[in-house]
């Protein structure tokens, strides 16, 4: 599988008065048309990477790389107007909660139908005939209502569908996914990341999934790639995940708790200040 | 030096101030509170636009305090010969239009500023503080009634009430001051009560109350304190407009009366000579400006230091 | 939900006139009960006994005072302000010859300070830290610190005195009072409804000052909340969300954040608009502009308590009346609180 995306040691930096802060350390991978998860708790600098990618990152953060491409185009050398290209036409983003990630005082209709590209926009009408269309793709059962709704009018599963719905409408090669369940009720995930999984097969997009849920991306996930203090600690198959090595996952994976677990406490992670200089 | 051995004592005892007001751990509740105190006086000098506005207002009050020094004539020596003469060696300001040393006059008319702005702010704290802290503490009925009354003052622009009290009270610097007062103490009372209500619950003062303290014991000892901060920036940075609404009652003459010299009077005698003598009335309205600049920076950085909650 | 919205409003309107009872009360003592004898300011201090005790029965002073509330209430209420003893006339029909000015004043005075401040205060958001950013603080912070009248009359002196830029004190020349018909009491309006644009050309370069000053106040409250708005919307999700589905940075911040701070800007634009009365009472009597502060100040130094006071109660009303204006427009167009 060819890859469209490709990151070699990127690293965001945090220039504070007294000191330089860096999120990520010179990270490296690669996404093809596959699902890869991000796994690492907060503050391992996942979401700075998404950002990154997206060059989206806070004003004060200053990002480099060795190389940042996506389909060929040199993502950290594109001027705005070139990202404007990117942004939305090949990769676009989801982000964790609907109620803060859309705008609270526009129908969520309208927002849907801004994420259409200029140049593939028609009449008011057309524009709505393509929303209802993808609101009924990620399975929301009366789409002309919901159309005319608020942000804050409808539940955090179908506002996840709805961010989804407009993350797609510009039909991306690449979809970033930034803890798109973390804020959904258990029952309700499912429900969404098979959603996606179905769109993503669909379209034949590339997924990156970044979750702090590591049983999630064990199902979900073809590749995982675990993040630690800004670095990238081990990357492998997800069917290989429960063989891990590095002393980071297999502490995550310990503490994890299982149905039928005869343990009487849970293994509580130890860090070592080693990982995060290595 | 690790935390495992003693305090050091083959060091001088006076290289020590330093040391004491920057140490990690601190010995008793004095050297914790001037470690505050230092620290805090660190972060303020260190903005220089609050630097700014604190030497000016330091310059202000020097001024006043030594006004028979710098201008041994006083401020009523009229020359009708030397009327409306322009700035000059004699004169660094020039004179009125009765021949007065304007110069002589601004620094006297310091002290009348430097006295209203006291004097309000003695007044509107103490009555802030209790009416905002005693309607935040008991709340119910108390409360209702008295931010009813906040309301009402609050419902009328300072000047605009000010200038009814002084029209009922007569002119007067005394009358202005009192006038002033009243449209001042309102938003500090608001001000108090909000910060009252965010720990009235707090586990802290309801071990108080238990082990017996009235409820004035609680509010003057552990509620206003923690009001102090943000009342104090508030104050500082109100008496900016405080300063001009004063200049404004006196700039209509309802201020300080005559002969005694009062900055926004002593532009309003300029408006006659606007023409020929224009620094008559400029050089008060830049003193009112500085001086309501300097609150308006100080009080900033106050803000900054005391009370950083805010975004700007 | 319909019954807690009505509760609501009942609520609100009961405070809101216990508000009015409030300041219906403090204007009364401070016409009443303060040392300040309305009767010998009538009479003067020459007058006999007799002369001095038929007044004070005229003006009612004799009763008791709740019975004198009661009848101070009943007559602000129904629009007796007493009247007006500097001017001849009664004070209600005063106040309704002057305020058209204040009004045209203000109105002028505000869309000066919206059109530079919000403008001035997106700018400072979006290049924050930047030289405009710097520009726009300084600029506020001089337009809070001046006073107004000063500023006018150093305006005065460099614009008209020294460039003739614009007219002087006044709202026309000498020579054009008089040669228009009044219709609503705006000058410019009503020299525009006759066509006579000398008349208007006239009466803008008079006004064009006194409203600059004026709006320089609010323009440097409106672009400080303007960026403060702004710079709180910019920080939140939504716009990275806008930013990753294409949209420029430009038309994020037009299309969602502008519009998001719509609510809190119109709230704080008619605050501004309210405090103009205030700043309207000196800026008026530095630029003799015949309005309503004017006849305040007017009225105050000639001891006339009665316009003064009503003046004051009316410029109370006026606030309480803003602000519940502004209660409502909040709950028309936030989509949340519907």
């Amino acid at each position: 599988m060819s890859a469209q995306l490709l990151v070699e040691d990127l690293r965001v930096r945090f220039h504070t008065q007294q000191r330089v802060v860096e999120a990520v350390r010179g990270i490296s991978f690669t996404v093809g048309r596959e699902k890869v998860g991000i796994v690492g708790e907060s503050g391992s600098g996942k979401s700075m990477t998404a950002r990154a990618i997206l060059r989206l990152s806070p004003p004060q953060a200053r990002v480099s790389a060795k190389t940042l491409r996506f389909q060929g185009i040199d993502l950290l050398a594109s001027s705005e107007r070139q990202m404007l290209a990117v942004r939305g036409r090949r990769i676009s983003m989801i982000m964790q909660d609907p109620k803060f990630a859309l705008d609270p005082v526009m129908r969520v209709g309208d927002q849907i139908a801004e994420a259409i590209p200029g140049e593939r926009r028609g009449s008011r009408a057309e524009d709505r005939e393509r929303v209802l269309a993808m609101l009924d793709a990620v399975q929301i059962r009366n789409p002309a209502r919901v159309f005319d709704l608020y942000p804050h009018e409808v539940s955090g599963g179908m506002g996840q569908r709805i961010m989804i719905a407009m993350m797609l409408m510009p039909e991306p090669s690449l979809l970033i996914a930034d803890e798109p369940t973390s804020a959904l009720d258990v029952t309700v995930r499912m429900r969404v990341l098979a959603i996606l999984d179905e769109l993503a097969a669909q379209r034949d997009l590339g997924l990156i999934f970044i979750t702090h849920d590591l049983n999630l991306v064990a199902t979900f996930c073809d590749r995982v790639l675990i993040m630690y203090a800004g670095r990238i600690v081990e990357e492998c198959t997800a069917r290989e995940l429960a063989h891990a090595q590095h002393p980071y996952t297999r502490g995550l994976l310990a503490s994890l708790p299982r149905l039928g677990d005869t343990r009487a406490r849970l293994p509580v992670l130890r860090r070592d200040p080693e990982w995060i200089s290595a | 030096m690790t935390a495992l051995q003693g305090p050091d004592r083959t060091r001088p005892i006076n290289a020590g101030l330093r040391d004491w007001l920057t140490a990690d751990v601190t010995t008793s509740p004095w050297q914790a509170r001037a470690q505050r105190v230092y620290l805090g006086w660190r972060r303020l000098s260190s903005n220089r636009l609050t630097m700014f506005g604190l030497a000016v207002l330091l310059v202000l009050v020097v001024v006043a305090a030594l006004a028979p020094v710098i201008a041994p004539e006083g401020y009523d020596a009229q020359s009708l010969n030397g009327r409306l003469a322009a700035p000059s060696a004699a004169h660094w300001l020039g004179t009125d239009d009765l021949g007065r040393d304007v110069f002589a006059r601004m620094v006297y008319g310091a002290r009348v500023t430097l006295m209203i702005a006291c004097l309000v702010a003695a007044i509107v704290a103490p009555i802030g503080l209790l009416v905002g802290t005693v309607a935040g503490y008991f709340g119910g009925w108390v409360d209702t009634l008295l931010m009813r009354i906040n309301d009402v003052f609050l419902s009328f622009p300072s000047l605009i009430l000010a200038l009814g009290f002084v029209a009922a009270l007569g002119p007067g610097i005394r009358n202005a001051i009192i006038a002033i007062a009243l449209t001042a103490w309102p938003p500090i009372a608001r001000l108090a009560r909000a910060e009252t209500l965010t720990f009235r619950n707090a586990d802290y003062i309801a071990a108080v109350r238990i082990q017996g303290a009235s409820a004035l014991r609680i509010i003057l000892r552990h509620v206003v304190p923690m009001c102090l901060p943000s009342v104090v920036v508030r104050i500082t940075l109100n008496m900016a407009g405080i300063i001009i609404t004063a200049a404004g009652l006196g700039f209509l003459g309802l201020g300080a009366q005559p002969p005694q010299p009062e900055w926004g009077s002593m532009l309003s005698a300029g408006r006659a000579h606007l023409s020929g003598a224009w620094w008559i009335s400029a050089v008060p309205g830049i003193a009112i400006l500085l001086t309501s600049l300097a609150f308006n920076l100080l009080g900033d950085g106050l803000r900054d230091v005391l009370d950083p909650r805010s975004d700007t | 939900m319909r019954l807690a919205g009505l509760k609501g409003v009942v609520r609100q309107a009961g405070s809101v006139a216990a508000t009015l009872l409030g300041l219906l009360a403090l204007t009364f003592f401070i016409g009443r009960m303060l040392p300040n004898d309305p009767v010998l300011a009538i009479v003067g201090d020459q007058a006999d006994q007799s002369t001095y005790d038929m007044v004070r029965h005229q003006l009612g002073l004799d009763k008791p005072l709740y019975v004198q509330f009661f009848l101070y209430i009943r007559a602000m209420l129904s629009g007796d302000f007493g009247d007006a003893l500097f001017t001849g006339h009664r004070v209600a029909d005063d106040l309704m010859k002057v305020f058209p000015a204040t009004v045209e004043l203000a109105t002028f005075a505000i869309i000066i300070g919206v059109g530079i401040g919000v403008p001035l205060g997106i700018l400072a958001a979006v290049y924050r830290g930047s030289l405009i950013d710097h520009v726009a603080r300084v600029v506020g912070l001089l337009g809070y610190s001046s006073p107004a009248f000063w500023l006018g009359l150093m305006g005065l002196i460099l614009f008209y005195a020294t460039l003739g830029w614009v007219g002087g004190p006044g709202r026309l020349d000498v020579a054009y009072m008089d040669s228009i018909d009044t219709h609503t009491g705006f000058m410019t309006i009503d020299a525009l409804w006759e066509g006579d644009m000398e008349v208007f050309w006239n009466a803008v370069s008079h006004i064009i000052l006194p409203a600059s000053i004026l709006g320089y106040g609010s323009m440097a409250y409106i672009s400080r909340m303007t960026r403060s708005f702004m710079l709180e919307q910019m920080a939140q999700e939504y716009m990275v969300a806008a930013r990753a589905k294409g949209l420029s940075g430009w038309a994020a911040i037009r299309r969602h954040a502008f519009r998001n701070i719509l609510v809190q800007l119109v709230t704080v634009i008619a605050l501004a608009y309210a405090f103009l009365l205030e700043g309207a009472v000196l800026t008026e009597t530095v630029f003799a502009w015949p309005g309503f502060g004017h006849y305040l100040v007017a009225g105050l130094l000639a001891g006339d308590m009665n316009a003064v006071l009503a003046c004051v109660l009316i410029v109370g009303i006026i606030f309480i009346a803003l602000n519940l204006l502004t209660d409502l427009l909040y709950r028309l167009m936030d989509p949340r609180t519907r």
